[in-house]
């Protein structure tokens, strides 16, 4: 149970401090709401991700949790001793996502940027054309996977790629020409204009029909 | 000064009284003279007013929550099978038996950002989040200042914990402790019969329900038929260090356990004195042939009493229960699983022990509102034909798991401090790749595509 509006109606805030520091010995954690990003000067997390407050409140104390050695980001070694993560057979992609290219670090802002593509569709959305379309929309959804498939960054998932990927998930499980004849029969069926690639535009038609919010959204109950 | 000292003692002479009358006595006779019982009703009557409380505070529903379910985020208890299956339901099946979609890395993908949003294992580890608040400043995960009356509510409980309850409970603790190597000690120097045995069970069981009193036990045994019996092992669920007072507050066990130093080392000698009790030097514990033949001999003899073992191997949280090590159920012998469950609104039993060290984690307890708990005797078990061992252990621990209503986790206890196997790894790419390309003489019977 999480209970954020600090402002009781009565109560000077000065007692309500002392409160928090001596009585409860805890010092309330304030997550980095208003982060000084690099390429923007005063980020507002709430504004930017639409993720609810409570929600932020655990995703920090997950980060917390994770930062072992309590250096204020992450590295990929505390992603590593995620149990769950470590079997999963495309882990290692996953942690790499995290990751931009060359950095060896992940700060609390980057965490919530790369969760917040697996927030729930909102129901109710603006339709105003000029604003941008929100992290966790399908097609944002989508160009993630898809950016993960395609490693040269070309914008085609190339034969190169999807034997890369597939033999990421699968190491030792398959031989050369089982994993040749599936890569082969994917692109077939996924390629419409016959450039043997898979373009986005086309990874998007062949996954049309797929129910990608539900499958790709991570709800919190609490 | 002199008045001063009077008045002190006489002060110390009433509390002890007291304390032996109307807490002591009762307990060595199995004897509740109701204190605990009200005393938790009117905790319970008082909690729910601070939830109904907080939650006008915040105006919500003024319901009380129940336990939710574990986790924090939903997820979908599908098997890798069923969930692929479901993504690629839209997909035209294909021929040739080779079953790659690109949909497919959806559901790693979901599976790997739950993980990371929240883990089935390390959460097990730590203590279990409550639902509301229980007025210990030790719950109190970011429940920021509600209303003076609540605060008024906590402020009168830290002085009943700390002030009254504390050294009531201490003094229990060190009657029952000092009880049992004396008494234990005392039944020692008889000569082994029948009689001994059944003053060492007294002995044994009037400490132990001292310490009970001393912690403000509640439990409550369901199925006492299935009580465990001499020559079998006693398997169960492991929390805390006082699983063991609680389940010895009910039966007579043979405890199985390292020698240790200090304090506990004169508790294990003068125990082992009065009936025998099994107790390993570190150097032992590392040959498991050693220790599953010392355990083998134990039961055999049908005079001594059931083993107690924890197959788990360390503590967890008490919302799920781990793989339980095969060690215990190689030895042959029935099985009497017992499942433990408390209540987490009253004082949370869970041994951190990566955060806080025995003597921390017992004044913690002592300055908790009191330990409520269930405990179940299960029907016993043997091993069947054709079964082996991990089977066996997979079976008796979804029997707990069941009971208890904890959740059922076939991960390594050792997982507190230890990294996954690369096994685990593999077996989860053998599992999606069957999928793809099916078996080797499916394969084989399909023709060049």
């Amino acid at each position: 149970m999480r209970c954020f509006d600090v402002t009781r109606r009565s109560v000077p805030a000065s007692l309500m401090k002392l409160y928090k520091s001596v009585i409860l010995n805890k010092q309330i954690h304030q997550p980095p709401m208003l982060i000084e990003h690099k390429h923007t000067h005063a980020v507002n997390i709430l504004q930017l991700f639409t993720i609810s407050t409570a929600h932020i409140i655990r995703l920090h104390d997950r980060f917390k949790e994770l930062d072992t050695e309590r250096r204020g980001y992450l590295c990929p070694q505390d992603f590593g001793a995620i149990k769950g993560l470590a079997i999963n057979p495309i882990g290692d992609r996953i942690i790499g996502a995290f990751f931009s290219p060359g950095r060896e670090t992940v700060d609390f802002y980057t965490f919530v940027k790369i969760l917040a593509h697996f927030r729930p569709a909102d129901n109710i959305r603006p339709k105003e054309s000029s604003s941008p379309e929100p992290i966790n929309s399908r097609t944002n959804k989508l160009k993630f996977v898809f950016q993960m498939y395609d490693l040269d960054k070309d914008g085609k998932i190339s034969r190169i790629d999807l034997l890369k990927a597939l033999r990421g998930m699968l190491e030792m499980q398959v031989t050369e020409e089982q994993l040749d004849s599936i890569v082969d029969r994917t692109i077939q069926e996924a390629d419409l204009d016959g450039d043997d690639a898979i373009s986005f535009e086309e990874f998007r038609k062949s996954l049309e029909k797929v129910n990608i919010d539900h499958k790709m959204s991570i709800r919190f109950l609490r | 000064m002199e008045a001063a000292w009077d008045i002190a003692s006489v002060l110390f002479q009433v509390w002890l009284s007291i304390v032996v009358g109307l807490i002591m006595l009762p307990a060595m006779f199995g004897v509740s003279l109701g204190f605990t019982d009200l005393y938790i009703k009117v905790l319970v009557k008082t909690l729910e007013w601070a939830t109904r409380r907080i939650q006008r505070g915040q105006n919500e529903q003024p319901t009380l929550p129940s336990q939710s379910a574990n986790g924090i985020i939903e997820k979908d208890d599908g098997s890798m099978e069923e969930e692929i299956g479901e993504l690629r339901r839209s997909h035209p099946k294909s021929l040739a038996g080779v079953d790659f979609t690109l949909c497919d890395v959806f559901y790693f993908w979901k599976k790997g950002i739950e993980n990371i949003v929240e883990d089935q294992v390390t959460q097990r580890f730590t203590s279990e989040e409550l639902v509301s608040w229980n007025l210990l400043t030790r719950t109190n995960n970011n429940f920021c200042y509600i209303s003076v009356r609540v605060t008024i509510m906590w402020g009168l409980g830290v002085f009943i914990r700390y002030c009254i309850l504390l050294p009531l409970r201490i003094t229990l603790a060190a009657i029952g402790l000092s009880w049992l190597v004396i008494g234990t000690t005392l039944v020692g120097f008889l000569p082994n019969s029948n009689v001994k045995n059944s003053l060492s069970d007294l002995v044994h069981i009037t400490c132990y329900r001292i310490c009970a009193r001393g912690l403000s036990a509640t439990i409550r045994y369901h199925n006492k038929e299935n009580r465990p019996q001499k020559g079998g092992i006693c398997v169960a669920n492991h929390t805390s260090p006082i699983d063991i007072v609680i389940l010895a507050n009910d039966g007579c066990y043979a405890m199985v356990g390292q020698v240790h130093g200090g304090l506990m080392g004169v508790i294990q000698r003068s125990m082992v004195r009065s009936c025998p009790h099994v107790w390993f030097e570190r150097s032992e514990m590392k040959d498991r042939t050693t220790v599953a033949n010392r355990l083998k001999d134990h039961i055999a003899d049908k005079t001594k009493l059931p083993i107690l073992i924890f197959p788990e191997g360390t503590c967890i949280n008490n919302t799920s229960v781990m793989m339980f090590k095969k060690g215990s159920f190689e030895i042959g012998g029935t099985i009497y699983p017992v499942a433990i469950k408390y209540d987490p609104q009253f004082g949370d039993a869970f041994w951190n022990s990566a955060k806080y060290n025995m003597v921390s984690y017992i004044l913690r307890m002592m300055t908790s509102w009191a330990i409520v708990c269930n405990v179940w005797y299960l029907p016993p078990m043997s091993q069947q034909n054709g079964e082996d061992a991990v089977q066996f252990a997979n079976r008796v621990k979804s029997a707990i798991a069941n009971q208890g209503g904890l959740v059922d986790l076939s991960w390594d206890g050792g997982l507190k401090r230890a990294k996954v196997k690369e096994s685990y790894k593999e077996e989860q790419q053998k599992m999606y790749s069957s999928m793809i390309v099916g078996t080797d003489c499916h394969e084989n019977s399909v023709g060049p595509t």
